[in-house]
């Protein structure tokens, strides 16, 4: 039967049909609603149905993403979203699994499971919502949160060292590993499209504005006129150039990376993005800034191919079958010594 | 010389050497020959938690012991007739374990006065006339066994290395066990390994021999077989018959195995007993952590497999929060926590069953799961069968408490036919078309499984407390309280359908019920039929089923004037009993690492008898 006499089929999905019948309960104002819009609305392009879709979470404001989505749902605990969801996706490779967390949930309490998913590549889309704060427990500083961040846990300023996520996720040995922004809509939805399209784990940091404990954090990057100046898009093959042109990313004196004037550079200094190229050059990459108060890079860092783990799982199980014959209780139970009485 | 043979009932050998000497592959092969031999037996591998401890400590001494009868064995013998010691250190370790009057081989090479300093002894005490009581043989098996290859060409360590087989050589002699057995497991254990093959036949034929030729040994020993029902028999360690049942499982309901587990002493067994099957479907995963395999194994239960997590002590107490999140789920989970001598580390090689009130209770808030126990090696088949035919049948994590004795230790095997194990249904949800309900029940309060890439099933599931039916969030007070009694209820339903709890009383005028679970069963078996044999009126049980109870469990403690529990642990299941059903029932207590010898459980049930 054709798509089209069947109703309801693959071309027909709408933003309607990934929309639960849940009422939304982030603050109002937050960041997260943006980003719900646009998976919400980017689903359908991707042909697959809710049905053949999972999300799972872990715990923070970011975990309840998972009952907004009308798709199958798994809202797990504490960081360990990435376990549950390599057990949904190792078990059934047909299925379109994301994962939705936060810099708490994924980078402090769930760093191990973030980090053994990205290296075995399971077939898995990762959405790090990064707020640099821990929202739902009402405002205390988070493993990205900036070096003397006055928190209600740190009334005297964090002494912490922040993570850089991209940078973790490479060091890693992810294979897709990209940022963006919950407010640019087009931009997120284009860094989800590749995430969507890429074989194995993708890792997807967005920042995101929590705008009731750690308000403006991103505004040099998100709001609409400074954005324009220091947001540095990545765009595979070209020259690193951002702020209308006026400023790049090139090769200091020392062969870091820095922030410099277009005009005066050397062009040959001035970097081209090469996501599948050496990892070195994504890191140093992500290390132009030291956090999103300056400008940063943003868009796709890195994108390479790598046997994804649940195909690696199966093809075991294959050349197994295929080289003891296809298991039989009977025959493992009476194998080896046996004796008989009579 | 003329050689006698005598005929022994049962007989109690021990294997003891430094950890490098391979004496529980010596062990093992003597069990393979003697279940060959259509013997009952049941052992006991000893072992320290170094890899290597120093060559020739007494704490690098690893031994196996098995007791072996023409008649039923319920223990590995609580003395051994015969010890072997290899070293110095294994005499000094393991003397204590051997009968009075008992016999010791020992390798007289090793019997150096640096090996004799290491051990802690002053003078040889096999030359000291301390030994008197025994009856001592010294054996030169370290230059006998580089005599008997040194026309192979091996080097000197794998030379040195083959002893053990001279050890199993002389032993297989001694007790009449086949060669064949032996020499047929080394081919296949070294196929591409000729030369290591051909030693290790070299050094075992000279301790065949050696027995059999020279003048040291007068007599050697004959067991006959033991009465066994007509079938087909395989010897069976309890790590293998977990492995089996839960594959046994799978293949019975149709749902795939997915098997996650971080690696830890006594359950990494489990773990790779299970990835030699993969040609059964039976995925395995070797998680970064106990943490991420439960959940590892809880996402591929949401996916409709069958999720299996297996552990130690340390990895039930990281599983908790998991654990709670798979009883708020409800979706089939098992989980087999071998148990090990605790707290914290303890001593990860040693047994105890000290896991039971952490299965009952150890996870926050009202958390009910069911909990099964083993009572012996081959009976772990048939219990991690049972944990997933109620996992599935219920919707709920199921928790095993096996023990590191269950788990190294083997016993003969009546193979059951296939075609009689139950069904298991998954009984996976489909779509009828009207709104789906996660949370409507079934007569078993079951809620449905239904799997994600089913149409019209779409829903989400969480650690927050659900909506009864409909499975939304929920945090309104009389459904927390209504959603607090179902899974309650739906755990202490299961007992509806178990075998009441069998007790046996020949004459049914015990004054005195012997209450265990888990893997006394063979000690209790024996303490009981000693009490017996002396006129005492005592009545045995063993609890399969730790929760729910089986219904008729109050019935059975209060039928008795007296009720003694023995436990590897300070009291857990008495404490258990006393509460629910109000009895006096007293403890018995062992906490040393060691199952619970028999004569031990013997003089308790004296005292309490006569008390």
């Amino acid at each position: 039967m054709a798509d089209e006499e069947r109703g309801g089929g693959v071309g027909t999905l709408t933003k309607k049909d990934f929309t639960s019948d849940q009422e939304v309960r982030w603050c109002p104002g937050c960041g997260d609603y943006a980003i719900l819009s646009a998976v919400q609305a980017f689903m359908p392009e991707l042909g697959i149905e809710p049905h053949e879709t999972v999300f799972v979470s872990g715990i923070g404001c970011s975990g309840r993403f998972t009952y907004y989505m009308d798709t199958y749902g798994m809202h797990g605990i504490h960081g360990r979203a990435p376990a549950l969801a390599t057990g949904i996706a190792v078990a059934n490779p047909e299925l379109s699994v994301w994962v939705v967390t936060g810099d708490g949930d994924g980078l402090s309490i769930g760093g191990n499971h973030l980090i053994h998913a990205l290296r075995r590549n399971v077939n898995i889309k990762i959405l790090l919502f990064n707020n640099q704060i821990y929202g739902l427990t009402k405002g205390q500083y988070s493993p990205t949160s900036e070096e003397g961040k006055v928190t209600k846990s740190t009334p005297f300023g964090s002494v912490d060292h922040p993570f850089n996520p991209i940078a973790l996720a490479l060091g890693a040995e992810a294979t897709f590993v990209a940022r963006t922004i919950d407010n640019d809509r087009k931009h997120l939805t284009d860094v989800l499209r590749a995430a969507a399209a890429h074989k194995g784990a993708s890792f997807v940091e967005i920042y995101q504005n929590c705008n009731v404990f750690n308000d403006g954090a991103f505004d040099l990057l998100r709001e609409k006129q400074q954005g324009a100046h220091n947001q540095i898009r990545l765009v595979d093959d070209e020259p690193v150039i951002f702020d209308d042109g006026a400023r790049s990313v090139a090769v200091g004196d020392n062969g870091r990376l820095v922030v410099a004037n277009v005009e005066g550079t050397d062009p040959d200094r001035i970097v081209t993005h090469d996501a599948q190229g050496r990892p070195s050059l994504a890191f140093a990459l992500a290390h132009v800034s030291r956090g999103p108060t300056e400008p940063t890079c943003i868009g796709i860092f890195r994108q390479v191919e790598r046997p994804v783990y649940g195909d690696a799982v199966r093809d075991q199980l294959q050349r197994a079958r295929e080289r003891l014959g296809k298991g039989d209780v009977a025959k493992l139970l009476s194998g080896g010594d046996t004796w008989t009485v009579s | 010389m003329t050689k006698t043979v005598e005929e022994r009932e049962r007989v109690v050998i021990r294997f003891a050497g430094d950890s490098g000497d391979g004496m529980q592959l010596t062990g093992d092969r003597f069990t393979s020959a003697t279940a060959v031999l259509g013997n009952d037996l049941a052992t006991l591998p000893d072992f320290p938690a170094e890899i290597r401890a120093p060559a020739g400590t007494v704490h690098g001494v690893s031994a196996f012991q098995i007791q072996f009868a023409s008649t039923d064995v319920t223990t590995p013998g609580d003395h051994a007739d015969v010890l072997v010691a290899m070293n110095p250190a294994a005499l000094r370790a393991d003397l204590d374990k051997v009968a009075p009057g008992g016999t010791l081989i020992v390798n007289e090479d090793a019997f150096t006065q640096r090996n004799l300093e290491k051990a802690g002894f002053e003078k040889d005490p096999t030359a000291d006339g301390s030994l008197d009581g025994y009856q001592v043989y010294r054996v030169p098996m370290t230059s006998l066994t580089l005599r008997a290859v040194e026309e192979l060409g091996v080097g000197k360590k794998e030379a040195d290395r083959a002893k053990n087989m001279f050890a199993l050589g002389l032993l297989s002699w001694m007790y009449g066990r086949p060669q064949e057995t032996t020499i047929q497991w080394l081919e296949r254990k070294f196929t591409d390994q000729t030369l290591i093959y051909d030693a290790n036949v070299a050094a075992f034929k000279a301790g065949y021999n050696f027995g059999e030729t020279t003048e040291l040994f007068a007599t050697s020993f004959r067991v006959e077989a033991a009465p066994a029902e007509p079938g087909t028999y395989r010897n069976i360690a309890g790590s293998t018959a977990m492995a089996w049942g839960l594959i046994a499982a799978s293949q019975r309901s149709g749902i795939p195995m997915f098997y996650a587990s971080y690696p830890i002493t006594p359950a990494s067994e489990l773990l790779h007993e299970l990835s030699r099957h993969k040609n059964f479907g039976v995925v395995t995963i070797q998680a970064e952590d106990e943490i991420a395999a439960a959940n590892i194994a809880l996402g591929a239960a949401f996916a409709g497999h069958l999720g299996v997590t297996g552990t130690s002590g340390p990895g039930m107490d990281l599983k908790a929060e998991t654990l709670g999140l798979a009883v708020i789920m409800e979706l089939p989970l098992v989980v087999v926590d071998v148990q090990r001598a605790g707290p914290s580390t303890g001593m990860p090689t040693k047994t105890e069953q000290a896991d039971l009130l952490l299965a009952m209770f150890g996870r926050h808030g009202e958390s009910p799961m069911p909990i099964i126990a083993p009572s012996s090696p081959a009976d772990c088949f048939h219990v991690a069968f049972e944990a997933a035919r109620i996992a599935v049948t219920y919707r709920t994590p199921v928790i095993v408490l096996s023990d590191t004795f269950l788990s190294n230790s083997s016993e003969p095997w009546l193979i059951p036919d296939s075609a009689s194990f139950p069904s298991i249904d998954p009984a996976f949800a489909t779509s009828n078309g009207d709104g789906f309900e996660p949370y409507r029940r079934d007569d078993k309060l079951a809620r449905p499984w239904a799997v994600p890439g089913t149409p019209g099933l779409v829903h989400r599931i969480g650690g927050l407390e659900r909506e009864d039916v409909s499975g939304d969030i929920s945090y309104e007070a009389d459904n927390h309280e209504r959603m607090t009694h179902i899974r309650r209820d739906k755990v202490e339903g299961i007992a509806k359908e178990l075998p009441d709890l069998h007790v046996d009383d020949p004459d049914g005028d015990a004054e005195l019920l012997v209450l265990g679970w888990g893997s006394s069963l063979g000690t209790i078996r024996a303490a009981v039929a000693r009490a017996r044999a002396e006129g005492k009126k005592v009545a045995s049980a063993q609890l399969r089923y730790l929760n729910p109870f089986p219904k008729n469990t109050g019935e059975v403690v209060r039928r008795y004037p007296k009720v003694l529990v023995p436990e590897m642990n300070l009291g857990q299941l008495a404490m258990l009993l006393r509460s629910r059903f109000l009895v006096d029932a007293k403890s018995f207590t062992k906490v040393q690492g060691l199952p619970i010898f028999a004569e031990e459980l013997e003089r308790a049930i004296g005292e309490v008898i006569d008390g």
